[in-house]
């Protein structure tokens, strides 16, 4: 199979798996008890077995399917969930991702992962001990070696089969030594049990079967929902068959290492009926065609509703928002037209063709926008592991996860914060003794928050620890030779406190394994920079710290009010609105040259937009009155005086390409429907 | 036209700025559109005449007249705007016309002579005579880096 093409979905879909894998983790975690969620685990799990082992990621594969036989026998109650058993799981689930992302970036996906697999088969056979679940009384029977050998992909074939209520029987089919067409027999024997179940293997393999390479004896596995006499009895109807044994598979028996089967002999079909609903455990075998069958039919019952998704390259849904804008500016010729021409019918079209337009538009728009979530859910895994690990409590709150960014920021945002939670927890949040001693509860508090903000999209992580020592940082930042004795004199604590930032700083006085290294939070800065955005900090000691990172919208919907000064359009971000309003030139007042109104007992300055866009007027505007947009940034407000307000409108923010960057307050632009350019206003400049 | 033939030579696209004609390699033209409306981008140097919006994309339009310090005119029926593509940036050129496509042989470019003079000189990797026409060739980065 030329498997490069798939490679990339693979790496996606694993990833996806992990991921759930790890929420319904937690989840379990929480509801110990909750047997359901084992089965969404062990769902992620086998899927993500089997399209390691089609790609042919071994260790993959095989790491999983340990994971999948601990799962397993946990969700058939033959092992309790404990923190010890979620730990090796979690862990596991640690190394499956360490490969997925070798995977990804042109590895083999190999990995030392035998401590764990030890740990994990511990597990499985500590399963063992425990006496058997009741209702699989089974009459000891002589045990004969069994003839078939299963991989993982059967064996789960096999246990699904079970849980769905068919049996899985392994039979023996022995032809009379005086057998002429021996093909023919097996043939009548496949069709009998194609008719009532499935075969999932056989031995000989079918190809062999039919080429008659075999002498009197074959073996098959077959899952059905006859019993086991009534197979047996079926295909002792086909003539020239000797003996036919059906035995049961019999998934308790079938561990890893164990590679003994009890067979059960076609008489004893009243304890062969007993025992479903296990999972037999064999290795090695490839996978054969006729088994396609089953695994399909048994996913389908099993596939968690949800929505149907294929992905796409961005670079193509660039492609196609840049034509639909194109369309777009068409449609407003076509308005004018049909305006000017006025058939009715034509305006019917263009009319009915604009509204088609606009939800196409609306679609078009939303689908590059990934809600941060995406990002997010790998935090609360991260925490636990991190609280585990450091022996301190901490209590992760998620605000605002379905903020939506901009694919590409997105996939570059995760790392930063990583760090950066890494570092509130390592650094900020303090040890359960020392947070008693300061009288704060003994449990930390990491609140992750994301919202949108002009056009910006924030994203926060506020601790409540033990927020930056002005002092410390101080020290050592003169000691590491990064500011000057004199330069702390004047430094504001923002600037402290922006100090840590700087390349070359750590402050643990123990350099611990989850942050602290020292190259962390430079890198942050770097990575954050380099996206357009910036971050800050702020922090009281003993209080607790926010970062906040400013990242910008690169390519998104925003509201804007449209705004006309002169005969020029500029857009302001709603976002950044509080409101608009008309006032009277009687109204503004001067303080230092700076020309203020009074806005609900507030003094805001004014701002002209008509002054700093250098807006060519060819004769001074007389008005008493004047339009004013009332625009903030945090706590402080300004007026942006204009001539008129349009309207309100849904914008694409575009950027002005490379060669005009740094324009003063201008973010960005953008294509209006009559297919001319605004310009997006960048309040946050506008206010000092 | 054989091979060798090809080689030697370069297609540009010749256009028209006052009295002189000058040339840009096809290779780095995306395309020559007709003058369209043009958004005024505030503190900007004086020969960025503003932004268009060129099918989806928003690309800046510098004046090659203010650039290169010639008088101004009116733009007219023939004035175009030649799309340029260098490196990651993409500008539009505002020309009085653009008249040509033509395959200049490498050897009869020139370094530019000396009397060309102006301020332009600085923006020229060389000349071509091509029968009786003098096609002026332009220095792309010269001409979209800002002036020191």
């Amino acid at each position: 199979m030329e498997v490069n093409q798939y490679l990339e979905m693979f790496i996606e879909e694993s990833k996806d798996h992990l991921q759930a894998c790890s929420e319904h983790l937690l989840e379990l975690e929480k509801n110990p008890d909750d047997l359901a969620i084992v089965g969404e685990i062990f769902r992620s799990a086998h899927t993500l077995k089997g399209m390691s082992a089609t790609m042919g990621f071994e260790d993959l594969a095989d790491l999983t399917h340990k994971m999948e036989n601990v799962l397993d026998a946990i969700r058939n109650e033959k092992i309790h969930v404990s923190p010890e058993i979620l730990d090796v799981v979690f862990e596991s689930v640690d190394h499956l991702e360490e490969m997925v992302m070798d995977i990804a970036n042109g590895g083999d996906g190999k990995r030392d992962v035998s401590s764990t697999v030890a740990q994990l088969k511990r597990i499985e056979l500590g399963e063992e001990a425990i006496p058997e679940v009741v209702g699989t009384t089974e009459t000891p029977t002589p045990a004969v070696t069994s003839t078939l050998e299963y991989d993982g992909f059967e064996q789960t074939v096999i246990s699904q089969s079970a849980e769905q209520g068919f049996n899985a029987f392994e039979i023996s089919v022995k032809l009379r030594e005086d057998c002429l067409l021996k093909a023919a027999r097996v043939f009548m024997v496949f069709e009998i049990l194609e008719k009532d179940g499935e075969v999932i293997k056989s031995s000989p393999s079918v190809e062999k079967l039919e080429d008659e390479q075999f002498d009197q004896q074959f073996y098959v596995a077959f899952v059905t929902k006859e019993s086991a006499e009534d197979m047996q009895k079926k295909i002792m109807k086909v003539s020239e068959v000797d003996e036919v044994i059906v035995a049961a598979i019999d998934p308790k028996q079938h561990s890893e290492k164990e590679q003994a089967i009890q067979e059960v002999a076609a008489t004893a079909t009243v304890e062969v009926e007993a025992t479903p609903a296990k999972v037999p455990e064999k290795n090695s075998a490839a996978p054969k065609p006729a088994t396609a069958a089953a695994p399909a039919k048994a996913d389908k019952s099993h596939a968690p509703v949800g929505n149907k998704t294929i992905r796409v390259n961005i670079d193509r849904l660039d492609i196609l928002m840049n034509l639909f804008e194109e369309l777009v500016i068409d449609r407003g010729r076509l308005q004018s037209i049909s305006t000017e021409v006025n058939h009715g019918e034509l305006n019917e079209t263009v009319e009915r063709m604009s509204r088609v337009m606009g939800d196409l538009q609306t679609i078009i728009l939303t689908m590059r926008m990934v809600p941060v979530e995406t990002v997010f859910n790998r935090f609360p895994k991260m925490i636990r592991q991190l609280s585990r690990d450091l022996n301190k409590k901490i209590n992760l709150e998620i605000i605002g996860a379905e903020t939506e960014l901009d694919r590409t920021v997105i996939d570059e945002i995760g790392d930063p914060l990583v760090h950066l939670i890494r570092n509130s927890v390592d650094h900020g949040i303090e040890n359960p003794t020392t947070r008693l001693a300061k009288g704060k509860p003994e449990e930390g508090t990491v609140v992750l928050r994301a919202y949108h903000s002009g056009n910006y999209v924030f994203i926060e992580i506020e601790d409540d620890g033990a927020g930056i020592n002005r002092e410390k940082v101080l020290a050592k930042a003169i000691s590491k030779g990064i500011v000057t004795q004199e330069q702390s004199y004047s430094m504001s604590d923002k600037q402290i406190n922006e100090l840590i930032l700087a390349s070359g700083f750590s402050t643990a006085d123990v350099i611990s394994d989850v942050s602290g290294r020292g190259v962390g939070l430079d890198v942050v800065k770097t990575t954050i920079e380099s996206l357009g955005g910036n971050i800050s900090i702020e922090s009281t000691q003993d209080v607790g710290s926010i970062f906040s990172i400013q990242l910008p919208l690169t390519l998104s919907i925003i509201s804007v009010m449209l705004v006309e000064i002169e005969k020029e359009i500029y857009a302001i971000p709603l976002s950044s609105i509080i409101e608009t309003s008309i006032i009277r030139s009687s109204e503004i007042m001067n303080a230092h040259n700076q020309k203020v109104i009074d806005f609900r007992g507030k003094v805001v300055p004014l701002v002209f937009l008509e002054e700093i866009f250098e807006v060519p007027r060819k004769e001074p505007q007389g008005d008493e009155f004047h339009s004013v947009v009332i625009v903030r940034k945090g706590e402080k407000l300004a007026g942006l005086v204009v001539d008129s307000f349009i309207g309100q409108q849904e914008i694409v923010l575009k950027s002005l390409g490379n060669y005009l960057t740094n324009i003063f307050a201008i973010s960005g632009a953008t294509i209006l429907g009559n297919g001319k350019v605004a310009l997006i206003v960048d309040c946050n400049a506008l206010i000092k | 036209m054989t091979n060798a033939v090809e080689q030697e030579s370069i297609k540009v696209i010749v256009f028209q700025l006052a009295d002189k004609e000058y040339a840009i390699p096809v290779s780095h033209v995306q395309g020559i559109e007709k003058l369209m409306h043009i958004t005024r981008v505030p503190k900007t140097e004086k020969y960025v005449k503003g932004v268009i919006n060129l099918r989806g994309v928003v690309t800046p339009i510098v004046d090659l007249r203010e650039r290169f310090e010639l008088p101004i005119s009116e733009h007219e029926e023939t004035t175009r705007i030649i799309i340029i593509s260098l490196e990651d940036m993409e500008v539009g050129f505002v020309v009085d016309s653009a008249n040509d496509v033509l395959d200049i042989p490498a050897d009869s470019i020139e370094p530019q002579p000396e009397v060309v003079g102006s301020l332009e000189e600085e923006f020229i990797s060389g000349v071509a005579k091509i029968d009786k026409r003098l096609l002026i060739l332009l220095h792309l980065e010269k001409v979209l880096n800002p002036l020191k």
